[in-house]
């Protein structure tokens, strides 16, 4: 008996739903042989904006969660995906990867994010430090997380290309609004993961589109935190990294590839506060 | 007034004796480890009396070139091939000579910036020699501050100073400068350039290589020069944010590396369950140190409402007896205002506040009649939109707001874009760490204010800058890290 597939619609993630992009636009997909795939949304500067207040919004509640909860939650991210594999690797066969490769590229992604589930309770140890003032107080330095991370993907967006850039300032406790690179339907996808992960609804976001036009916005905006921008473009950074003056925005500048896993990966989007209190009665 | 111009507050006079040490009629540039004579000189002035101090050297593109190539060949030739362990020693032998001349330049900074005596001899100069008895240590020990990566020095370091705290930034920039492995050029204001050029001084008597720090003096045409020449690899600031927000664009795209240390607006936060008593020195010692010419000064009072009343009173009181005047007198609290351009925008922020609506009151005391002076000042019936609120004074004035809850006391305090530093006053362990917890800011103090220490880390969030300057973090700052 014959059967119609039911192509997916691929649509943008935002405040832990798929909304549509509010401007209607488009980015067609097509398969190696040109044949059509998908029309996934081209986001809009506004989009960007939604996402940024969706991240601020929930920004608060994750930071506060413990270390404990954001590394089951970052494990759980890797089992959802791990199940999905199938499903991940088809897609990416349907968009031309020999299927070894899609293999490995899930694997990779999956134990990125195993990895960096286990740092969510160490990395604040090997950053923080007790100082020995002198002076009669007792003070520490800490990571905190810096607040709403704008994520510029590398350019080509595999799998593991897209979470090795999301996982470190996620597991540091930071909401994210990513852009997604040239894979957007595997972007949109990895959106469903995270959706049925346990992540609160708006620590990430994903967006797909066309990279000129979002990335000055994602360095603009005054409600951006830091900026990751995973690029080889000496132009681009330099533009991103003017827009990104007004607010004094982090930016972590990374070359256009996987980052490989660091725990200072984690660093580049923490702040650190030194507290000091008197010694005595 | 008194026979003594400078005395208030029913003290004897007990000025600190100047003729124990000698301020040159002229300084020169130290470039590669000589004097280098620049073609423009200005004067630096002694803001409590407006007398000429000396005269000094106006760096010009030319000389900055100079001094950059010097810092660039002293760190390929010298510094660069010097083990950790020998940059340590020469770091130790800076501390102990400024240790020993401890009192010259105190009295120099309090001449030069205005700032008492008690300040520059029990915080400025100690702190200083502090920072490269601590920086000195661990030029042998990098291998162990950053688990698990690989780190190199980074180069040449443009470093560009405020007057506020002239020897002490001098040492917080260039001490884990060197102790990491890079050269220095480094830029003191132009209001206040005689401690550094003394430190230069002190780096000749250490035998510390030519070059590897070069001081030259000048105003914003000399540090743009430096920081926008093109062998700095990395720049280092302290100042306005303003200024702060200039030189990250000039270095936009450029890949040098960069930490700015800028503005603040610091909260400081007293519930009523605070030791009141502790909490009202805590609060003059926030906003009048230093005259209030401090990035994290605790500029904002929030007083939970049930005890405005009593803190305000008492505080008023406390502020009648602040002897405000001769910066070199071991009895003054409040010194001079560093320049005749900082006591402008103190004075306009201050009319603004009274235009805006806000209650002005100052001590009855009189101020001396030559020199830069503002008197110790609070305002009351502050909203958050007056400019005096939201716009950093960098002047002895305090702005007082009161609260209701923990959560208003945090809206309130962390609405602004700076983040430096914050202050909380309560008995309450619990609450405490609630508060710390939820201010964004880089240091917060707790039951305590305005205390540093080389092992401490200092620095922003927001608009407060970029970078952590002191302790472990402070490192990295100066620090190539692979991983």
């Amino acid at each position: 008996m014959s059967h119609l597939g039911i192509p997916k619609t691929y649509k943008l993630f935002i405040g832990g739903k798929f909304p549509r992009t509010e401007s209607g636009r488009i980015l067609e997909v097509r398969g190696p042989t040109g044949e059509f795939l998908a029309n996934a949304s081209r986001a809009s500067r506004k989009d960007f904006r939604n996402a940024v207040v969706a991240a601020r919004k929930a920004s608060g509640g994750w930071a506060k969660s413990t270390a404990y909860l954001k590394g089951q939650i970052l494990y759980r991210i890797a089992e959802i995906l791990d199940g999905r594999s199938d499903q991940f690797v088809n897609e990416l066969v349907g968009q031309g990867l020999p299927e070894t490769k899609a293999r490995t590229d899930v694997s990779e992604a999956v134990d990125l994010l195993v990895h960096y589930a286990g740092w969510s309770d160490k990395y604040q140890a090997l950053f923080s430090t007790v100082n020995p003032v002198a002076s009669p107080h007792f003070n520490f330095s800490t990571p905190e997380p810096v607040g709403v991370v704008g994520i510029i993907a590398p350019r080509r967006g595999s799998l593991p290309e897209l979470v090795s850039a999301i996982a470190p300032a996620l597991v540091g406790g930071n909401a994210v609004v990513a852009l997604a690179g040239e894979s957007a339907l595997t972007a949109i996808s990895f959106a469903e993961v995270l959706a049925t992960s346990d992540v609160p609804g708006g620590i990430v976001n994903i967006l797909t589109g066309h990279r000129d036009e979002l990335v000055p916005e994602f360095a603009k905006h005054m409600d951006v935190n830091a900026v990751l921008l995973c690029s080889d473009d000496a132009d681009e950074r330099k533009i991103a990294e003017l827009e990104a003056v007004e607010n004094l925005k982090r930016m972590s500048l990374q070359p256009d590839r996987s980052l490989s896993p660091s725990p200072y990966h984690i660093l580049d989007f923490q702040e650190i506060k030194t507290t000091w209190h008197p010694v005595g009665v | 007034m008194s026979a003594n111009d400078f005395l208030l507050g029913g003290f004897a006079p007990a000025p600190e004796s100047t003729d124990h040490f000698e301020i040159k009629k002229s300084y020169d540039l130290f470039i590669g480890g000589k004097w280098v004579k620049a073609a423009k000189r200005f004067e630096t002035t002694n803001p409590a009396t407006g007398e000429v101090l000396s005269e000094v050297a106006l760096a010009g593109k030319k000389e900055v070139n100079q001094a950059v190539k010097a810092a660039r060949k002293a760190y390929g030739e010298v510094w660069s091939k010097l083990s950790g362990a020998e940059r340590g020693k020469y770091l130790f032998r800076i501390a102990r000579l400024l240790q020993e001349r401890a009192r010259e330049f105190a009295v120099v900074e309090s001449m030069d910036g205005g700032k008492p005596i008690r300040e520059s001899r029990d915080v400025d100069v100690p702190l200083a020699a502090a920072h490269f008895f601590y920086h000195a240590g661990w030029a042998d020990k990098l291998a162990y501050a950053f688990p698990g990566a690989g780190v190199s020095p980074i180069g040449v370091v443009g470093q560009v100073i405020p007057w506020n705290f002239p020897l002490l930034m001098a040492a917080w920039k260039i001490a884990p400068a060197l102790a990491c492995g890079n050269t220095v050029v480094l830029k003191p204001a132009e209001t206040t350039p005689l401690t550094a050029l003394k430190l230069a001084e002190l780096f000749e008597d250490a035998g510390l290589p030519a070059g590897v720090v070069n001081i030259i003096t000048g105003a914003g045409e000399t540090g743009k020069a430096l920081v926008e020449h093109p062998y700095v690899d990395k720049v280092a600031f302290t100042g306005s944010t303003a200024v702060g927000k200039e030189i990250r664009r000039s270095v936009a795209g450029t890949g040098k590396k960069f930490t700015l240390e800028l503005g603040g607006k610091a909260a400081n936060i007293v519930f009523e369950d605070a030791a009141v008593n502790e909490a009202v020195e805590g609060i003059v010692n926030g906003i009048f140190f230093n005259q209030g010419h401090v990035c994290c000064a605790g500029s904002r009072l929030f007083v939970q409402e049930s005890i405005a009343d009593t803190v305000i009173k008492k505080l008023k009181k406390r502020m009648e007896s602040l002897v405000v005047g001769n910066p070199l007198d071991k009895n003054t609290d409040v010194g001079a205002i560093n320049s005749v351009e900082q006591l402008e925008r103190i004075k306009e922020l201050v009319k603004a506040g009274k235009e805006e609506g806000a209650c002005i009151w100052q001590p009855s005391g009189g101020l001396p009649r030559k020199g830069n002076w503002f008197k110790p000042t609070l305002f009351t019936e502050c909203a958050q939109s007056h400019r005096i609120v939201q716009e950093e004074i960098f002047g002895p004035v305090l702005v007082i707001q009161t609260f209701r809850n923990p959560q208003e006391a945090l809206t309130k305090a962390n609405n602004t874009p700076y983040g430096l530093s914050g202050g909380v006053w309560t008995d309450k362990g619990s609450k405490i760490f609630k508060m710390t917890a939820g201010l964004n800011a880089g240091v917060v103090w707790a039951n305590t204010f305005n205390k540093f220490d080389p092992t401490s880390p200092f620095g922003g969030y927001k608009e407060s800058g970029i970078g952590r300057e002191g302790g472990l973090h402070g490192l990295s700052a100066y620090c190539n890290l692979s991983h």
